[in-house]
């Protein structure tokens, strides 16, 4: 197997976790930062003008690192999709798909379906909710809960943060509710 | 005339060393995304299937992603190693408050469950090719400002 070609066909979990884990000691090692991603939209909040008292702080000596950090992620993915893309369509789960098509929902081999998240689908006003209402809550319950899934799931529960694990058991219940009552109305 | 301080040539080479001292924050989140793709954890679909229980590979990936980490973590702690710039390794312990977490975090799942994507995926998509992330990014940009605007009002203890 080439080196392309292992670049290219999909990472099992014990690979990517691992290698997702080591950014939180590289991070601490690199300068003492802490691997937390939802930290940069609070940081834009704060390069926005504001007078917001959340707001006021020096955004770039707390946050500059961690918003070229975002900045990376955005490189690092365009470089994978673009160049080391998986040439077979994303395989689901045959169960998540039989579910999925009951509410209406198809597995079309990209990552997200095109029917809501394609830029085809802004021609519809519902396209529009599901993403501003989606990012609203993501950004809203993050700052609320003090860290997304990189900061609370990834960072906190390394350092055995027990706040942590009760912020991963809120998103568990809010995605939950979300997957099983409120897709079915919503899709 | 006497030479001031801030000559553009030594603004020049600040400039130049703080690019320097970020393009390894630049690379580690090149990184991220690069994994991201390739595991497929920015799927939509690989978020439902988590949501779902019908697949491991969610679990996997965050599960083993806490072991390295706890196990690394541990490490700087016991041999208590400093950060390459030579500071001290300081992880703020978070606040012992419980509201904040149960209501911030089922919030943050209602939205995670919607839309498939946190914060990391959501640039990782946007990056990936799927430009309709954006409005995601800008919604949660203005989740966290309306945040700002009313956390005095919210329970948090």
């Amino acid at each position: 197997m080439g080196i392309h070609e292992l670049l290219s066909s999909p990472w099992p979990w014990y690979v990517a976790g691992p290698l997702i884990g080591l950014t939180v000691p590289l991070l601490l090692l690199l300068g003492n930062k802490v691997f937390g991603i939802s930290s940069n939209l609070r940081h834009v909040c704060a390069i926005l003008p504001n007078r917001i008292p959340f707001f006021n702080y020096n955004w770039w000596q707390a946050g500059g690192w961690n918003l070229v950090f975002a900045g990376g992620i955005m490189l690092g993915a365009f470089l994978a999709a673009g160049w080391f893309g998986n040439p077979e369509p994303l395989a689901v789960n045959p169960a998540t798909e039989q579910d999925l098509a009951a509410i209406g929902v198809s597995v079309d081999g990209g990552f997200a379906p095109e029917a809501f998240f394609s830029l085809a689908a802004l021609g519809s006003i519902k396209t529009w909710l599901i993403l501003l209402g989606g990012g609203f809550l993501v950004g809203f319950g993050a700052r609320y809960a003090g860290g997304c899934t990189s900061g609370h799931a990834i960072s906190g529960l390394s350092n055995l943060q027990l706040p942590s694990l009760v912020a991963v058991i809120g998103f568990f219940i809010g995605g939950l509710i979300m997957t099983h009552l409120l897709l079915p109305i919503i899709l | 005339m006497t030479t001031s301080v801030a000559s553009p040539q030594s603004e020049r080479r600040s400039v130049a060393e703080i690019a320097v001292s970020l393009l390894p924050y630049l690379l580690a989140g090149m990184a991220f995304g690069f994994i991201a793709v390739k595991s497929e954890i920015l799927a939509w679909y690989r978020i439902q299937e988590m949501f779902r229980f019908q697949s491991f590979h969610m679990y996997g990936v965050i599960g083993s992603a806490v072991l390295v980490g706890a196990t690394s973590i541990q490490l700087i702690k016991r041999f208590n190693i400093k950060s390459w710039d030579g500071q001290d390794i300081t992880i703020q312990d978070k606040d012992r408050t419980w509201l904040r977490y149960i209501l911030g975090g089922t919030f943050f799942g209602l939205g995670w469950g919607l839309i498939g994507a946190c914060p990391g995926p959501m640039l990782a998509l946007i990056g990936a090719g799927l430009p309709a992330f954006l409005i995601a990014l800008v919604g949660a940009i203005l989740g966290t400002r309306v945040y700002g605007m009313v956390m005095n009002r919210l329970p948090h203890g």
